[in-house]
């Protein structure tokens, strides 16, 4: 307060400390962790007889062997009953905001916790496919979620990523089977979501579109025109046009021999390592370069951005153009990634998922990563559940992670603050 | 920086923006540029900065003709804007906002922070703007978001620096030092465009002044050379009362009681907070207060625009909080909105229609669910006369009026159906001076005819002009209620939030005239 006679008289100090007088978010998410915590004594323990116990197998056949873990249902029950109530708890009666979301998450976790148990009761799940399988639906998600930020961060909202998906998977397939060469394929799959990103962005900063319609629209004409396409043409000629072999695994010396965790993120295709690369340097251009200062202030004040110099429509093509890119490579993981052939919408609303772990990882590269776990992780569960008969019938268990993107998108978590001009068009005076 | 314009000429379809537009601006001096809401003076800035292309005219920069494309070009050639509505991106930290598009960088695009911090330390000191490199922007107050505005023209060297109404946001207070940077500035070489309609600011800080009206200079002169009323005659094209007039006020029971109120914002974070306020019938009070301090939500949650948190409004002794605008219009409140075009008019409506937004859905202009077009109609056409609203016909679209007639509608509106209170807010922000004049003679007709009248401004010569008291406004509490006789520094601590019993504190080393410690209020 000392450099000059100046900044005397405006008598105001720093930063406001403002209170907050609904606290709504933060204490929603501790009233719902409470809430799980009581079905989960309800459903997983009183209504379970103490005998039943469930089985883990942690490890794969092949890998160094880890004993199984055999648990009473009960006595799990109650204890995650206990730590999701802790947890509630402990969020209701905070002040702050700052942590609520890795709280929620260990509450959520301990929940499925008990859930698995209770569900493979009386048997055995096999925990380390069940992580392996979580990654592989993580993964198209990853990219997807990527790709969002990438142009919502410079404020244009991408709803097309499943139709960039469905062009990459496509068209990664297509070429990966004709030429032989899987690394074609991904460039194809990279070009073909690019083209539909460039389409995007000339019909909504071109001609100022309304984005989201631009979107709908460009994934209504990818789905058709794949469809089309594989019944015309991949179809009949299946042998030579949608048989691409896949990408094998490829292990990482030393690491991958750790026990459990290992085998599962160590030893995975190339799809799985360019995705964690993709996290951790789009998170690192975005925050700590200039690059990504200029794409952040566009996405916020483009009017400032443009009296600085900036040119807006360039960044945003540019991003919204490389977005593209990156759904078009996680649509070839689909194809060439895991399944080795294209079949029709494949691609079953991920791209949708995508953009809800998006919200819900806050517009941040590590933030959708985790989301992407979740709903992975959700995906895998649900196939896991299928075999196990838990007695719900499978397409509930399908609904899961469309359940919770519903949640999660409409503020179950709270309120979250995208770029603020996300979404709108700009236009010079 | 020697600036020149010549012959500038911008416009806008019939419409004549700038017409043939001369100004000079020597180094080192504090030009400014004064004239009423749509004289030009926003045009001919953007013209200058590269916003906007002008049709005829060149300016020239130390005797170079130049031409910007992009205002990016304009910030290469030494031109610096702070512009009205700063061009500030609210998440960023200072840092981050200062350098943005003109970054200093390590190998590979990573941005130097630390380099980014020195420069703005320096820059801070050599021109006196305290400011902190780590502070995200949104949470600071206007003032200093100002000199986060005014260090990044002179992170880029700025020699001739652009303010567009740079008071409207500020205290009187800030307003003063704001004045002694831009004379630093000054006497350090560099030269100042100084933007206004405010006559007072002008004569304290100007070297020079140049007037517009209607798209064109009226006039260029200095302060010594002409007063307060030579200004705006110049301004307004003829003589103008700078008063307003009105008798004493005769206060009658409370109509308005407002008690412990508490509102949030959109965030959830207190705006009002616990206020307590009572307005009676025949007087006006007026909220003064620096803009976001709370008013907004106020004037909100009393026209039951916006939920309460706790306490009560009460009108008449019918409790108002938490019910719906319409409760509110039937008790008899009439709301001039903050922002006509958003709030107060459906702008591709026509006139008559918005003349009856409140009403029409009730006799004498709807029957058994049907309207009545023809009352619609004759409602309008008394209306244009009564409250002389100068539109071509009543069918054409609001939004193709001009900003008084937009307001003179607003203000028909409300004032035609039976009102105890009357609240507006910024009743005359952007209109002309002849409209200004009518809209506050209309407010004081309203309160002599017994109405409650609250007025929530931001501009101190309004609220002193048209308050019979005044309610001073900071972070969402009433920091006191004074007469409007107890003098515009003592509100103008006020508005900075010192309590009105310890006005007479003496602001150390504070700028401008010392009458603070003078006639304050002795406790």
């Amino acid at each position: 307060m000392s450099v000059s006679a100046l900044d005397v008289p405006t008598g105001l100090p720093g930063a406001p400390d403002r209170r907050l007088v609904t606290l709504g978010r933060v204490r929603g998410m501790g009233a719902f962790l409470v809430v799980l915590a009581i079905l989960t004594v309800l459903a997983f323990g009183v209504a379970t007889p103490g005998s039943a116990h469930a089985t883990f197998t942690l490890s794969a056949p092949p890998a160094v062997s880890v004993a199984p873990l055999e648990m009473s249902v009960r006595t799990v029950a109650v204890v995650c009953a206990i730590l999701t109530a802790g947890l509630g708890a402990l969020l209701v009666s905070r002040r702050g905001a700052r942590g609520s979301y890795l709280i929620f998450g260990l509450g959520v976790m301990s929940f499925l916790w008990a859930f698995l148990t209770w569900a493979a009761r009386g048997n055995d799940l096999n925990f380390e496919q069940m992580l392996a399988a979580t990654l592989i639906s993580t993964t198209p998600l990853v990219y997807g979620s990527l790709s969002g930020i990438m142009c919502e961060r410079s404020g244009v909202i991408n709803i097309a990523i499943e139709g960039q998906f469905l062009a990459g998977a496509f068209l990664g397939a297509m070429i990966g089977s004709v030429s032989g060469d899987l690394w074609l394929g991904v460039l194809a799959g990279a070009a073909a979501g690019a083209a539909f990103g460039w389409l995007l962005a000339f019909l909504a900063l071109r001609y100022g579109a309304d984005q989201i319609i631009v979107g709908v629209v460009i994934v209504a004409f990818c789905t058709g025109l794949t469809n089309f396409l594989t019944e015309q043409v991949l179809t009949p000629y299946q042998t030579t046009l949608n048989s691409p072999q896949t990408f094998s695994p490829i292990a990482v010396p030393l690491v991958d021999k750790i026990p459990i965790v290992g085998p599962v993120l160590f030893d995975q295709n190339v799809f799985v390592y360019l995705a964690a690369v993709l996290v951790v340097s789009v998170n690192v251009a975005l925050f700590r370069t200039r690059w990504g200062l200029r794409v952040r202030s566009v996405g916020e004040h483009p009017h400032a951005a443009e009296t600085v110099g900036i040119h807006v429509m360039s960044v945003r093509y540019r991003n919204v153009v490389l977005g593209g890119l990156i759904a078009g490579i996680g649509g070839a993981s689909f194809t060439i990634g895991s399944v080795g052939e294209f079949s029709s919408e494949m691609t079953a609303g991920l791209g949708y998922v995508a953009l809800a772990a998006m919200i819900f990882g806050r517009w941040r590269p590590f933030g959708a990563l985790g989301a992407a776990l979740l709903f992975g992780f959700s995906v895998s569960l649900q196939s896991f559940l299928a075999v196990l008969n838990v007695g719900i019938p499978s397409p509930f268990l399908a609904m899961a992670p469309y359940v919770i993107t519903i949640a999660v998108v409409s503020g179950l978590v709270g309120r979250v603050r995208p770029p603020a001009a996300d979404g709108t068009p700009y236009h010079r005076e | 920086m020697r600036l020149e314009l010549r012959g500038v000429t911008k416009r806008y379809g019939s419409l004549v923006a700038n017409d043939h537009v001369d100004l000079t601006v020597e180094p080192g001096e504090i030009h400014c540029l004064l004239g009423e809401n749509g004289a030009g003076k926003s045009t001919l800035m953007n013209v200058l900065f590269g916003m906007v292309r002008s049709d005829e005219g060149e300016i020239r920069i130390d005797g170079e003709p130049v031409r910007f494309a992009d205002p990016g070009e304009a910030v290469a050639h030494g031109i610096g804007m702070v512009h009205q509505h700063f061009m500030l991106v609210p998440v960023f930290t200072v840092a981050e906002n200062v350098v943005l598009g003109f970054e200093p960088t390590r190998p590979l695009g990573f941005l130097d922070r630390r380099r980014a911090r020195a420069d703005i330390r320096r820059l801070s000191e050599q021109f006196g703007l305290a400011v902190e490199p780590d502070a995200v922007v949104e949470d600071l107050p206007v003032g200093v978001q100002q000199r986060v505005e005014i260090l990044k023209a002179l992170q880029r060297d700025a020699r001739l620096l652009i303010l567009d109404e740079p008071t409207a946001v500020l205290t009187p207070q800030e307003s003063e030092a704001l004045f002694a940077i831009v004379r630093s500035l000054a006497a350090a070489g560099r030269s100042v465009l100084f933007i206004t309609h405010k006559l007072k600011e002008v004569l304290s800080v100007a070297d020079r002044i140049t007037v517009m009206r209607l798209g064109r200079v009226v006039g260029t002169t200095t302060a010594a050379e002409s007063g307060e009323s030579e200004l705006a005659t110049m301004m307004v094209g003829r003589e103008v009362e700078l008063v307003v007039h009105k008798g004493p006020a005769h206060p009658g029971a409370a109509v308005l009681e407002i008690s412990g109120l508490t509102v949030a914002d959109e965030r959830g974070l207190v705006a009002v907070d616990g206020v307590d306020l009572t307005v009676r019938a025949g007087e006006i009070l007026a909220v003064a207060g620096v803009q976001g301090n709370g008013q907004t939500e106020l004037a909100e949650a009393i026209t039951g625009l916006r939920a309460v948190v706790s306490g009560s409004i009460r009108l008449d002794g019918q409790e108002l909080a938490g019910r719906s605008p319409d409760v509110a219009i039937a008790a008899g409140v009439a709301n001039v909105p903050e922002d006509r075009q958003v709030d107060g008019l459906v702008l591709a409506m026509t006139v008559e229609d918005n003349l009856v937004l409140d009403i029409f859905d009730r006799a004498p202009f709807a029957r058994h669910g049907a309207r009545d077009l023809a009352a619609v109609r004759a409602n309008a056409e008394a209306r244009l006369v009564d409250f002389d609203i100068r539109a071509p016909s009543p069918v054409v679209s609001v939004g193709s009026l001009s900003g008084g007639n937009q307001q003179k509608v607003v203000v028909a509106r409300e004032l035609s159906r039976p009102v105890k209170l009357l609240v507006a807010s910024q009743p005359t922000r952007g209109l002309d001076v002849g409209s200004i004049e009518y809209v506050h003679r209309r407010i004081v007709e309203e309160r002599d005819r017994g109405v409650a009248v609250l007025i929530i401004s931001s501009e101190l010569d309004e609220v002193l002009a048209l308050g019979d008291r005044v309610a001073v406004m900071y972070r969402g509490r009433i920091t006191g209620v004074v007469d409007p006789g107890a003098g515009r520094d003592r509100i103008g601590l006020m508005m900075a939030g010192v309590d009105a019993t310890d006005g007479d504190r003496p602001g150390p080393e504070a700028p401008g005239p010392p009458a603070v410690a003078g006639d304050g209020g002795a406790p």
